[in-house]
């Protein structure tokens, strides 16, 4: 009998050009490499100086998201951006695409959106590969089974150059979640919930595999919710074993594999799966029953509580007082109640159809409350269409938010969709970091039924109470 | 551009005693959008180190005065958690940053710090509270032996992997040692083509 293996060893041993040694990492072959304008620019250049090329065009897919506008006006409308810096970021990206030879799915493109979120919705993000992306959140492709992790932008000019990566083995953590979410909490509130437990270095130096029967009733929406924040609890990566949930989303979808290529590959993927007696370095069990709808409170997403719970009254954490001054909120103070400014509907944890249904379900029929900000920011312009036709737009715009074309928008900033100083932002985005939605910015993590439920009370609401 | 080759730094520490530094605070994501790497240490810490009104805030550490020239940097534990971005090593060296000591590093700054020269040195908690409760004082951090060297004389091992200390010392750069696997490359890509 063959030793028992974790899923992540199966996928891992697949792509091993050369073995670790005890002196030198292995060399890991890449099936997908997605990039944007924002981690590339300095990796073409090193490509440029030293006279090298795309190794593998057909397994490199370029998209624009994070610096790009999501104003109609300044997509379809050839109205410039309203940063020139990030204006020359896109262009250089056209620039890199066409000279060498990479498929771009540019700023007026109906495919382009959030990188995380049209791999997967092309059907390229698939059981079993090795995907990289120079973003930190590749981890949500992890949630079809795949090996996937972010990487820095030298080793963008790695991958582009030679298809391989050089990496070390990582360890394995288990997080079983048993049981089943209760009525109105979501995928975000669980993974908020695994943050807030094992904390957010407590999957450094891990790739985590999420098991167990709540794992397994979560649609790939959801799956990759989870996924997609596990680099928040400091993880490499976070994977999902395929199952039949995973079949049914790819399938016809234009990338994956067609006819009798998807039998074979279904037949491939199904042994993807961690064996009967494998060992993880590490365990954690959940159980889903406890969870609550969940907020962030603090300046990482570690710092988290019920929406109807409080702050804690004291922490260990050395950085508690300084993100309680930071977040403007007091020792104890109860979340829910307490006034906001901002809400984004948005990001690759939670801009997704079912997301965009989720928050609809609560504002259709409701107007947000005075002198609250609401942005709806699809992840992808199909995404997008698909809304529209479904009338979650108008649900959206009747009730007072803002609708705009794809791209990462509020989650950093990045385009000039910021946060003011000092407001309360409640939003489905992954890192609540001093700054990240703008200079002195105060983020709320929250999912898009809690978000959307506290843009109509103009505070923080449990989203139970309006269902 | 080639890495400098390094083999040890000797400098004064200057003091970040805050756990989990993400990578946003070390270089905001409005500094990203550049398509070069080089001036970046300008914006390091920037919501930190400025004020509003643009000026330096004085109570900022970097901004003293006995922070100047320091090239190794003290932080709390999970030090460049958050995002991928190079940058944020890019930025460090850009000041003159060219060591880091902290109890644990998050993943993937660790290895874009790796790939540029700028050495994460881990050590152990009580080594770390002492580096934090003695600001200023003179180590050394030297990859020759892996070790830190406080000034009482005692000295730390830390833990670095062989090849990428081996990459430091010579100025090797990772990218050469991929493309001479080029052969092997294409034998993997050979066999998987029917997959
Ligand atoms: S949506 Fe936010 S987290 Fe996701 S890729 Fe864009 S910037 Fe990164």
């Amino acid at each position: 009998m063959t030793t028992p293996k974790t899923l992540f060893q199966k996928v891992w041993e697949r792509h091993e050009v050369v073995p670790q040694t005890a002196d030198t990492p292995a060399v890991l072959f890449i099936d997908l490499h997605l990039i944007h304008e924002v981690t590339t620019p300095q990796a073409f250049s090193i490509l440029r100086e030293r006279g090298l090329s795309v190794r593998r065009r057909d397994l490199t897919l370029g998209t624009m998201d994070h610096s790009t506008p999501t104003r109609t006006e300044q997509v379809f409308g050839g109205k410039p951006f309203t940063i020139a810096s990030a204006a020359n970021q896109v262009q250089q990206l056209e620039v890199n695409c066409a000279e060498f030879g990479v498929e771009l799915l540019n700023l007026t493109s109906d495919l382009r959106g959030i990188v995380h979120v049209i791999g997967p919705e092309l059907g390229a993000t698939q059981p079993g590969k090795t995907i990289v992306c120079g973003d930190s959140h590749t981890s949500t492709h992890g949630a079809f089974g795949a090996l996937a992790f972010g990487i820095g932008t030298t080793e963008v000019g790695h991958v582009l150059a030679t298809q391989c990566l050089l990496q070390t083995k990582a360890k394995t953590l288990a997080i079983n979640v048993t049981g089943k979410l209760k009525p109105g909490v979501t995928a975000k509130d669980l993974v908020l919930a695994i943050i807030g437990k094992i904390g957010v270095g407590g999957g450094t130096g891990h790739v985590i595999e999420f098991r167990g029967e709540a794992i397994r009733a979560l649609s790939m929406d959801e799956r990759m919710t989870v996924c997609n924040m596990s680099i928040e609890a400091g993880a490499r990566a976070g994977m999902v074993a395929p199952d039949e949930t995973t079949f049914a989303y790819l399938k016809g979808r234009p990338r994956a594999p067609q006819g009798a290529d998807w039998e074979r590959a279904v037949a491939d993927w199904r042994t993807l799966v961690t064996d009967e007696g494998a060992t993880f370095d590490r365990e954690v069990t959940i159980d889903a029953n406890t969870v609550e709808p969940m907020i962030s409170w603090g300046t990482h997403p570690g710092m988290v509580a019920a929406v109807s719970g409080s702050v804690p009254a004291s922490s260990n954490d050395p950085v508690f007082d300084k993100a309680l001054s930071y977040m403007g909120f007091s020792a104890g103070q109860k979340l829910a109640g307490s006034p906001i400014n901002v809400v984004f509907v948005g990001s690759c944890t939670n801009s997704r159809l079912s997301d965009l249904r989720a928050a609809a379900s609560v504002l259709k029929g409701r107007k947000i409350a005075r002198g609250v900000q609401m942005l709806v920011v699809p992840g992808s312009q199909q995404i997008k269409k698909q809304a529209e036709a479904e009338g979650l737009d108008k649900v959206f715009i009747e009730a007072g938010a803002e609708w705009r074309e794809s791209g990462c928008s509020m989650c950093l900033g990045m385009n000039g969709d910021i946060v003011g100083k000092g407001q309360y932002s409640v939003s489905t985005s992954n890192r609540n970091f001093e700054g990240r939605q703008g200079v002195g910015a105060r983020t709320l993590l929250a999912s898009p039924l809690t978000a959307a439920a506290s843009a109509v009370r103009g505070t923080i609401t449990d989203p139970r109470d309006l269902l | 551009m080639t890495m400098e080759a390094f083999s040890s730094v000797t400098s004064r520490t200057v003091v970040l005693p805050r756990t989990d530094i993400d990578t946003d605070q070390i270089i905001p994501a409005r500094f990203l959008r550049t398509t070069s790497r080089e001036g970046l240490g300008q914006q390091l810490f920037s919501d930190w180190r400025y004020l509003a009104d643009g000026r330096p805030n004085p109570d900022f550490v970097l901004n003293q005065p006995e922070s100047a020239g320091c090239s190794v940097l003290v932080g709390g534990r999970n030090f460049g958690c958050g995002s991928s971005r190079e940058h944020a090593p890019w930025a460090l060296l850009d000041f003159g940053i060219r060591a880091v000591i902290s109890t644990e590093f998050a993943d993937i700054f660790r290895s874009n710090a790796l790939k540029n020269g700028l050495v994460p040195v881990i050590v152990d908690d009580a080594t770390l509270q002492w580096l934090i409760g003695h600001p200023g004082v003179e180590v050394t951090v030297d990859l020759t032996s892996s070790s830190l060297k406080l000034p009482d004389g005692k000295s730390v091992t830390f833990p670095i992997e062989p090849f990428a200390r081996y990459c430091l010392i010579h100025g090797v750069d990772q990218l050469g040692y991929l493309l001479s696997k080029n052969n092997e490359i294409t034998a993997y890509e050979q066999r998987h083509a029917a997959r």
